[in-house]
């Protein structure tokens, strides 16, 4: 099944103006808050319309202004989940999960066991909402838009709201839930692990326009753009000013950089990711940047350096790491590996 | 206390029975244009908004006497609209228990509305468009989702509707007057005892109308206070 959006509509600070195409079962849209990969979601949905644009899905055409074309929600057949879940408060288990359903009431019946056995929620049928611990809840939300039979579903940030324990946990589940559903299924979050874990394919939504989109691993290795960098979670950026197809000077960090590959033409940043750095001890050399320590932090796994430049960068040093550094002391220099520099537009 | 043993076996019961079923057809009028009204207001534009809600509410702001004033210029009979609905229908409104109803409802429908309004807009709205995503029509969102979850707000508007009802006096006096035993309620009743000096009499009916209105919080609460047992104390 595709699916192929094409929207702009003009929100209170920016035009959201997206635009994308896509084969894949799985779809991440990864963006700050804000940023309008909600409102994207919405309007496939058609809980929102769009000013303009042309939204489709698995040959059906759900919007398009210029034919004069909105589906009613009812008909687009979509599954959304709400950050909240959203499941009614006055409904029971049983209840919630037969909201959408048609047909007589045998039939109904048989749907929500069926349903209410696959989710796992027996037992629970005549509890109401706030009865449910928060992983109930989103079981009984899938379970809902499951029974409805919907060609797509869209997740709006249903983790968000979550401790990292249970996070973890209910994305497991969720992905397992998911795992033999044939359709397409749309992920919108403002977390890199989730959209990793997660898509086959990702858009990165900036100040409501695609920063860059294509397969979700690519992405995460090479960036392209700055903000795409960041979201995927770089820490450290610098300005670049770039000497030949070998050279480039990272402005806030105040070294040169050579390369034996090509740096694209049109790079304007350089990103290099904390966890990336090598410690040298002794003389420096070529891609070495001064050990000037700012600061540190220690953190339950992790020891974070900040070191002292135009900009400060970042230095995360995993436990199993430290053994060495405690050993050698502070290094002198980091060494930035080729293969890992970000050349961002 | 033999004085009001003497004058509770004389007494003339037809008040209570009249603000009752004043009262109660009144609220259940109110209930469901208040809904409607509700629902109207809210899905509108903010300009209609202000203006829709702004007549729906002048009811309430202003004395009863000119709601009243208002009232008799409608249906008097002297007046096109009491004229076609004499004539076309047999309505007589002004001095009949009709009219006791018309004042009761115009005054108390704002109480309705308002507070369903208000219940209606705390509703979180992706319930709404949950509803929507799953296929439910508006209407049985409206009935099956909005309405339940704005459950705790339509109830106490309607304690406070039927008691506004049950009591009314300035828009009643004006447009059904005080005919014993067809329009006289007991606020009507307690106001002319006064004005007599019987101050016992009036004293019964007084305690009579706090019965009731306890009473009738009493069994709200009691009703909305079980829905409502996963709402924290504090």
């Amino acid at each position: 099944m595709s699916v192929s959006v094409h929207i702009r509509k003009q929100l209170d600070s920016f035009l959201l103006d997206i635009s994308f195409e896509s084969e894949a079962r799985r779809i991440g849209i990864l963006g700050a808050s804000g940023c309008g990969k909600s409102m994207t979601l919405k309007s496939i949905a058609g809980i929102v319309v769009p000013d303009e644009g042309k939204i489709e899905a698995g040959g059906r055409v759900f919007f398009d202004s210029s034919a004069r074309i909105n589906l009613k929600p009812q008909k687009r057949n979509a599954g959304y989940l709400f950050q909240n879940y959203a499941l009614f408060p006055t409904m029971t288990v049983e209840k919630n999960i037969a909201a959408g359903l048609r047909g007589n009431r045998a039939e109904t019946a048989a749907r929500v066991k069926k349903m209410a056995e696959k989710f796992q929620l027996q037992g629970l049928e005549k509890r109401l909402p706030s009865e449910l611990s928060g992983g109930q809840q989103q079981r009984v939300a899938l379970a809902r838009i499951m029974a409805y039979e919907p060609d797509i579903i869209l997740l709006d940030e249903p983790f968000s709201a979550l401790d990292m324990y249970l996070k973890d946990q209910l994305q497991r589940e969720l992905s397992e839930m998911l795992k033999d559903y044939e359709g397409t299924v749309i992920l919108v979050s403002h977390n890199r692990d989730e959209v990793y874990r997660f898509s086959e394919e990702l858009l990165v939504i900036d100040q409501g326009k695609i920063a860059v989109s294509g397969k979700t691993k690519e992405i995460f290795e090479n960036p392209v753009s700055r903000e795409a960098a960041r979201l995927t979670g770089c820490k450290n950026f610098s300005r670049a000013r770039r000497m030949d197809a070998h050279t480039a000077e990272a402005l806030d960090w105040g070294i040169t950089l050579h390369t034996s590959g090509e740096i694209p033409e049109d790079t304007l940043w350089i990103g290099y990711r904390a966890h990336d750095f090598v410690p040298v001890w002794g003389g420096g050399g070529e891609n070495m940047l001064k050990f000037d320590l700012e600061s540190s932090a220690e953190l339950p796994f992790e020891q974070n350096y900040y070191i002292r430049a135009e900009e400060t960068v970042c230095w995360f040093v995993q436990r199993e790491k430290m053994r060495e550094i405690e050993e050698k002391g502070l290094p002198d220099y980091l060494r930035l590996e080729e293969e890992k520099m970000l050349f961002l537009r | 206390m033999e004085e009001i043993m003497d004058i509770l076996k004389e007494l003339d019961w037809s008040p209570l029975f009249i603000s009752l079923k004043t009262g109660v057809v009144a609220t259940v009028i109110s209930f469901f244009l208040g809904i409607f009204a509700a629902r109207k207001v809210v899905k509108a534009s903010p300009g209609k908004k202000a203006v829709i809600d702004g007549i729906l509410t002048l009811p309430m702001v202003l004395p009863p006497t000119v709601a009243g004033f208002f009232l008799l210029l409608l249906f008097s009979r002297r007046r096109p609209l009491g004229e076609f609905l004499f004539d076309e229908f047999g309505f007589k409104v002004v001095q009949t228990w009709l009219g006791c109803v018309i004042a009761a409802t115009v005054i108390a429908f704002p109480l309705m509305y308002r507070n369903a309004r208000a219940a209606m807009e705390q509703v979180d709205v992706n319930l709404i468009y949950a509803g929507r995503t799953l296929g439910m029509s508006e209407v049985q969102i409206f009935w099956k989702v909005v309405i339940p979850a704005a459950g705790p707000g339509i109830a106490s508007g309607t304690i406070l509707t039927f008691a506004r009802a049950l009591g009314e006096y300035g828009a009643t006096s004006m447009l059904a007057g005080n005919i014993p035993g067809k329009t006289g309620t007991i606020s009507q009743k307690i106001a002319m005892v006064i004005q007599d000096g019987d101050y016992l009499t009036a004293g019964i009916w007084v305690a009579v109308v706090m019965l009731i209105a306890f009473g009738v919080i009493f069994l709200m609460n009691l009703i909305s206070g079980k829905k409502m047992k996963n709402v924290g104390r504090w």
